[in-house]
């Protein structure tokens, strides 16, 4: 292999970073229905939301490990602590609106003119979260946690088609942010509590806050052969 | 009324990014007393590009970390005139920065000129193609200013930003195998180019291939270290594959804190102020001489600054809102084609064309320096006749691998789900296996696609948001799909599995939801006639002589390159004429 150039101001964080990574085969346990195990990194506690209701964390899990379901590809949504990186977010300023123009009035508008809900995303999970539950018990006569795993997907495939109302948060706005904060929960940097074990990284072999690439550019189609880094 | 009234200062600066730290160190040097005003916080590498805190995809990119804080101001947006505008609400097809350097800090460093016949758009196709040619309601008219008058600033420009590139003809005699089209130059780039990445490489075959003419694209990122006339450093990029939307943590890419503040900080004629949020420009009772400007300072109080000269310095379509809340100029009025602040807003056109192969071709494409790459001119501007196409504007291509990272989207082929195992192992397989390359192409300007003030919704300051009346148009749309599909042989020759093209479709309105470029243009137009114009030739403008407009604001057309070499260009055309004409007897310094 090639020796990677580290200056010296990089090297301490650099060695801290490798000490942080543990294999990619640490990866905890995971239970059905969105019952989190331990996550193999010394803590025996599931981890307790701080914002989500227990119902609404129960929904909440169940649909995340749809949307990234675990598989021999690579970890899953809950594997990668995409519900814990959620409730995380939920209290900081972005899920209160505090980065989106929020003044009304609110006007219906087309797609194009992109999101034109008065909800900011606490608000939003807190409707929505309970009312697809409830759509969900009417619809089947089960909580969504309890259902196979292909009724699971064909009730996520309503919400990202809109056809599945679920109170006063449109469907399809709801699929929007939850896949959205999911991906982010599943890529981010672990500092943020998700993509645990950098497992996700790893994956597509992003290597994170590496970010010193001098003597690859011109290593045309050679694989990089260093594990990620993380912030943290 | 102000609740502080502060003494007169030479010269006062509404907007610090690009062109604001440019006259700042022009007016410096000229010996004036200058004050720059930002409305958005300090900025500087530390901490705002610390390492390793700011390689953090989702704090700066998703949480926008140093764009506009959207809470406090926005836009407005309807397709047509007779629409009903809604906000911009969440930062989707643009990215408007805000904070000492502006969008300079976060920008990626593509560093482009211009064509010299953009600077003469209305006139150039009028003797090449006829008048007729021209479709109606298209408003495209010159510039004012030729490429030869702009072309040592031009070169300048470079100089300071320490800009990497290869030159294609020097003083007439060719150099090097750079751009064929590119007009002729006074010198070298400041820096040779930078290397070339993988995916970028495999397009500079391709483009070979089927017969275009592929170079190294010029770049601010610098490729060795450098000193610039101003004395700043700057270390070679490593590639980090953070630019856009980041301050650079290597001191790399060129930006006002990197290249021009060093310099500045040892003015003792100059002060930068920031969170200082201009209310207006106040006049005196003839409505022709300004008089300084009010903000709202850090602590909520508003503030008067008296000033003998204002520089209006904000971003783009900013500078029309200045102007329109203060008074100066006639707002433009698209029914009766009267008025001239607002006028001929322009956007760019987008293409996009990604080619997939089998995993395993590690493409790595988070590597990247964020105005490097390769491009091709063939298709831009003139380069090609247009006579038989029937639509006026062009679009160069290139393939600019900036740094793809995982959050902001991994493309992956037409036909996978957004969810489900089906979308990760796509993910997996399609994120190494990549290559991309954009169509860039120009947005011609309009009678009915313009900005003026919103009559619903306000910023925090209770001022109206800016308006934009803006949609696409068949011509626009028909020139990107001529270079897109062009632009197919290209892709085919790189022998991918699948391609997946994102183009406009006939009827496609503009959409705001995912990201598409930044660069806005227009509303304050340079121009010889004050009939079309806001400003005269020198960014002067025609109404109140004491106020100069800077910025791609300034530009009357769309273009095909990234604005900011030529909004940096024509920022040191206005010092000039301010240093060598208008201090010594300020005047109007073109007859109305």
């Amino acid at each position: 292999m090639k020796v990677i150039g580290i200056s010296p101001q990089r090297r301490n964080f650099l060695r801290k970073a490798a000490v942080a990574v543990p294999v990619a085969a640490a990866i905890g346990a995971i239970g059905t229905a969105g019952t989190v195990l331990a996550t193999g990194d010394g803590q025996d506690k599931p981890y307790q939301p701080t914002y989500f209701t227990a119902a609404e964390w129960a929904t909440l899990c169940a649909l995340v490990d749809r949307l990234i379901p675990a598989d021999a590809e690579g970890p899953g949504a809950l594997q990668a602590g995409v519900h814990e990186f959620i409730d995380l977010q939920m209290d900081t300023p972005y899920a209160y609106g505090k980065l989106w123009f929020m003044q009304a009035p609110f006007v219906p508008s087309p797609d194009e003119f992109g999101y034109q809900f008065h909800m900011a995303p606490r608000e939003l999970y807190r409707s929505a979260l309970p009312g697809f539950a409830q759509a969900v018990q009417r619809k089947t006569g089960k909580a969504y946690a309890d259902l196979p795993v292909a009724q699971r997907d064909a009730l996520i495939s309503e919400l990202e088609k809109g056809t599945l109302p679920i109170g006063e948060v449109p469907a399809s706005v709801f699929f929007k942010q939850l896949l959205q904060n999911t991906r982010e929960g599943y890529f981010c940097d672990p500092a943020h509590g998700g993509n645990k074990d950098m497992a996700a990284w790893r994956m597509i072999n992003f290597p994170g806050a590496r970010a010193d690439y001098m003597d690859w550019v011109e290593q045309y189609g050679v694989h990089y052969p260093l594990p990620p880094a993380s912030i943290a | 009324m102000a609740d502080i009234t502060l003494k007169p200062v030479d010269v006062v600066i509404v907007g610090f990014g690009w062109t604001g730290a440019i006259m700042a160190k022009e007016l410096t040097e000229a010996g004036l007393n200058v004050l720059a005003l930002e409305r958005g916080p300090y900025r500087d590498t530390y901490p705002d590009g610390a390492y390793p805190k700011t390689l953090d995809e989702l704090t700066y990119i998703q949480r926008s970390k140093i764009f506009q804080d959207m809470s406090k101001s926005s836009f407005t947006f309807r397709h047509e005139v007779k629409g009903i505008a809604v906000p911009y609400r969440q930062i989707g097809a643009f990215k408007p920065g805000t904070g000492v350097g502006g969008a300079g800090l976060h920008w990626s460093g593509q560093h482009w000129r211009v064509l010299p016949e953009e600077l003469q758009l209305r006139s150039h196709y009028e003797k090449r193609y006829g008048k007729k040619f021209i479709p109606e309601g298209m408003t495209i008219q010159d510039f004012g200013v030729t490429y030869e008058e702009l072309e040592p600033h031009f070169d300048f420009v470079e100089k300071v930003f320490g800009t990497s590139g290869q030159a294609y003809k020097v003083n007439g005699k060719i150099v090097g195998d750079g751009n064929v089209f590119e007009a002729d130059r006074s010198d070298n780039y400041a820096l040779p180019p930078q290397k070339v990445p993988y995916t970028a490489h495999l397009f500079q075959l391709a483009a070979k291939e089927v017969g275009l003419n592929p170079f190294v694209s010029a770049s601010s990122n610098a490729s060795q270290p450098y000193t610039n006339p101003y004395n700043c450093q700057m270390g070679p990029c490593n590639f980090c594959g953070f630019c856009s939307g980041f301050a650079c943590y290597n001191y790399s890419k060129a930006s006002p804190q990197v290249n021009i503040m060093p310099a500045l900080r040892l003015a003792s004629n100059f002060e930068l102020r920031a969170n200082c949020n201009v209310l207006r420009i106040n006049l005196d009772g003839s409505k022709q001489k300004a008089t300084g400007v009010t903000y709202v300072n850090a602590d909520g109080k508003t503030v008067e600054q008296p000033a003998d000269l204002v520089i209006a310095s904000t971003f783009a379509y900013n500078n029309a809102h200045l102007l329109l809340v203060s008074g100066i100029g006639k707002p433009y009025d698209p029914v009766s084609n009267e008025g001239v602040v607002g006028r001929n807003i322009a956007y760019q056109t987008m293409s996009t064309v990604q080619m997939f192969y089998e995993p395993g071709k590690n493409t790595n494409p988070f590597i990247g320096s964020g105005g490097n790459g390769v491009a091709v001119d063939d298709y831009n501007g003139d380069n090609f006749d247009h006579g038989p196409l029937g639509f006026v504007g062009g679009s160069p291509a290139w393939c600019n691998p900036a740094g793809v990272k995982p959050i902001a989207g991994i493309p992956v082929p037409d036909g996978t789900p957004a969810w489900g195992s089906g979308w990760k192992k796509a993910v997996k397989d399609n994120y190494t296996s990549t290559v991309s390359f954009d169509v860039h192409g120009a947005n011609m300007v309009y009678r009915d696609c313009y900005v003026d003030l919103d009559p619903t919704y306000t910023d925090i300051f209770g001022q109206p948001l800016l308006r934009f009346t803006f949609d696409w148009k068949d011509n626009d749309i028909k020139m990107s799909r001529y270079v897109t599909g062009k632009m197919m042989d290209v892709a085919k020759a790189m022998k991918p599995k699948s391609i997946h093209v994102s183009m406009k479709n006939f009827g496609d309105h503009l959409d705001l939801r995912n990201y598409q470029t930044t660069h806005w243009a227009g509303g304050t137009a340079m121009g010889t006639d004050r009939r079309t114009s806001v400003v005269n030739r020198y960014l002067q403008s025609w109404d109140v002589s004491n106020v100069f407009v800077v910025g791609s604001s300034v530009f009357p057309v769309g273009i095909g390159y990234n604005p900011t070499g030529l909004a940096a260009a024509l920022t040191y055309w206005c010092a000039k004429a301010v240093r060598e004409q208008y201090l010594k007897d300020p005047r109007p310094l073109v007859a109305a």
